[in-house]
């Protein structure tokens, strides 16, 4: 740029700082970056801001152009309020944001063990077994089942490298998790021993396509209070789209009955169900409603495959995204429809985006792996997370040797939001973070890469998210109470 | 605050923690503050030598506290000398504007000619 384009004042310019507007129920917000704090404007507070978006311009004549509306005191008052929270100031350096490394060490607050790399099913987009997998599950190095010993050792990690004070979370996970039930079993019976021999809370959870759900299992389940997540599509036919046997045959009828009699049997725990979403069975409202309300899931969670851009099944870039979030959008309204009125809704999605909303957490990093959340693979070496267990070049030590805390600390010095020069004058920052590193690892082929295809879709998801978030702290405020508690405690998201 | 409603957590943290700049405030009777905003300076050894200039045990630079980058920055904020650097009040408000990391994006901060 030019720099004597403009002609220079001697007096102070006041500008907007960085924020975004959203409107709910006829009242203003602004979502600060990047500090994720949300604040509710009144109207001459609205006026302010809206004239510096114009240009910037001295105090003088702003308060020239709306003292006449609101009165000199009030515009005072708003400038000097929006003032505080940076929402405006003066145009002065942009200097870069600083860097903020968490102080080490870091406890672990999920641990999610692979404790076997194989599955019974094939479903054709996985990024185990399909044409995107980062680690040879067939004829690699790693063992197909986790010994007991193996599984041991994680606990015996877990439990050691987690706050003392705080219930250290693991999470079994596969391949198909059931495949090796027998170690899962003995594991959690160890991990209770271990964790009541040290006065520690341990807490478990899986995830499992539901085929080998025999009443054995379902009522382990239940009576040890193991959080479950089933993998499901949807009905019939989109489920025996892609989530087949190796013979091709579709899952669902041998999936459906053992669902039911889990969701009988199993009510110690909030059951949800997690959905892949392909081009070929994006009916987000259909799936929601066969999964919510005639299977009888807690809640039901959707998520887009990672995958290369060339499949078959991949997202398209653009359209497939926009299509996606409108019906998301479509479904999220059904979820402010009945909070409003205090009745449960299951689309988790919004649930957590919520969540993070009312924490107001400010991101460097898109979720928990390689801070609070490790994965471990079937031979025991410690990974980023579970989607990267067993790969080489993302290992961060080992359940027998620990953490390698150096590596960690390497990782996060190189994967934080201000590497992602991309990301720096993106508004939805403090919520994205960038996103996956997996999905960023499957397109890009590297973890640092910003997953710069789906931005329009964090933006336009994150803005109906806040929406209803206003939608919600203004008619119903008592139902973002629930979001309030100790964020520590709650297990690391992936 | 009369105008603005903190909504989430995080609102109230900010709003509990510019407690202190209030009351400075308002003892300078109102209106918004005089005093620009103070420039940021990234974290090193001591807010007035940047090590920049220096040399890490090894003689290099790699291993500074703070990035020899950042001095490009220094010479209009942190130092006390003039430097040949814009004037970012006035003339060139956004010439580090796509520089979101002294070290990796300073070749980008713009060229900036008088006149
Ligand atoms: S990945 Fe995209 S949406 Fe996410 S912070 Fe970066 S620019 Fe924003
Ligand atoms: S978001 Fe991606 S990188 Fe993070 S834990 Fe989940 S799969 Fe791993």
């Amino acid at each position: 740029m030019s720099a004597l384009a403009e002609t220079t004042s001697p007096t102070r310019q006041l500008g907007v700082g960085e924020f975004h507007t959203f409107e709910a129920s006829g009242q203003r917000f602004a979502y600060m970056v990047p500090s994720a704090a949300v604040f509710a404007l009144d109207d001459c507070s609205v006026a302010v801001v809206e004239l510096l978006k114009t240009r910037p311009q001295a105090p003088e004549e702003l308060l020239a152009a709306l003292a006449p509306r609101f009165g000199e005191q009030t515009v005072k008052d708003a400038v000097n309020e929006l003032h505080r929270i940076r929402a405006i100031g003066e145009l002065a350096a942009k200097a870069p944001a600083p860097k903020v490394i968490p102080l080490k060490p870091m406890p672990i607050q999920t641990l999610v063990v692979n404790v076997t790399n194989q599955c019974n099913l094939s479903c054709e987009y996985c990024y185990e077994y399909g044409e995107d997998k980062i680690v040879d599950t067939e004829n690699g190095s790693q063992p197909k089942f986790m010994s007991a010993e193996t599984a041991r050792a994680a606990v015996d990690l877990a439990l050691r490298e987690s706050n003392p004070g705080k219930t250290a979370h693991i999470t079994f996970f596969g391949g198909e998790t059931l495949m090796n039930f027998k170690v899962l079993k003995s594991t959690v019976a160890y991990a209770r021993d271990s964790a009541k021999a040290l006065n520690r809370e341990v807490d478990f959870s899986l995830t499992t396509n539901a085929t080998l759900l025999q009443p054995d299992v379902i009522d382990f389940l239940a009576d040890e209070r193991i959080g479950v997540t089933i993998s499901i599509d949807g009905p019939q036919e989109i489920q025996d789209k892609f989530r087949v046997f190796s013979n091709g045959k579709g899952s669902y009828d041998i999936a459906a009955p053992k669902i039911k009699a889990l969701l009988a049997r199993h009510k110690t725990r909030p059951i949800g169900a997690r959905v892949t979403l392909t081009k070929q069975t994006l009916d987000v409202k259909r799936i929601y409603k066969h999964l919510f309300e005639d299977m009888g899931f807690w809640e039901v969670g959707f998520a887009p495959v990672t995958t290369a851009p060339q499949r078959g099944h991949a997202l398209e870039a653009g359209p497939g995204y926009d299509h996606l979030l409108e019906q998301f959008r479509q479904l999220a309204a059904e979820f402010l429809e009945a909070s409003l009125q205090n009745r449960h809704h299951g689309f988790s999605n919004v649930r957590e985006t919520l969540q993070e909303i009312h924490m107001g957490h400010a991101k460097a990093y898109p979720c928990g792996a390689g801070i609070g959340l490790l994965g471990v693979a079937t031979d025991g070496e410690v990974s980023l997370c579970h989607r990267f267990a067993g790969s080489e070049n993302h290992r961060f030590g080992s359940v027998t040797d620990g953490i390698d805390r150096a590596k960690q600390a390497t990782f996060l010095d190189e994967h934080h939001i201000s590497n992602k020069t991309d990301c720096a004058t993106c508004w939805a920052r403090p919520i994205c973070g960038g996103g996956c590193y997996h999905e960023a690892h499957t397109r890009y082929g590297a973890t640092t890469q910003p997953n710069l295809h789906y931005c329009e879709w964090i933006r336009g998801w994150t803005h109906t998210c806040l929406e209803i978030y206003g939608e919600l702290a203004v008619k119903n405020p008592g139902f973002l109470r629930q979001f309030d508690g100790d964020d520590d405690e709650a297990p690391q998201r992936h | 605050m009369k105008h603005l409603n903190a909504i989430n957590r995080k609102a109230a943290l900010v709003v509990a923690s510019t407690e202190a700049d209030v009351v400075a405030l308002q003892q300078q009777g109102g209106g918004p503050p005089q005093q620009p905003e103070k420039p940021h300076i990234p974290p090193g050894c001591s807010t007035v030598f940047s090590p920049g200039w220096e040399a890490d045990h090894a003689g290099g630079t790699a291993g500074l506290c703070s990035p020899v980058e950042r001095d490009l920055f220094d010479c209009h904020m942190g130092c006390f000398w003039p430097a040949q650097v814009p004037d970012q009040l006035n003339h060139a408000p956004d010439w580090t504007a796509k520089c979101a990391v002294a070290q990796k994006d300073w070749r980008k901060i713009d060229l900036v000619f008088p006149g």
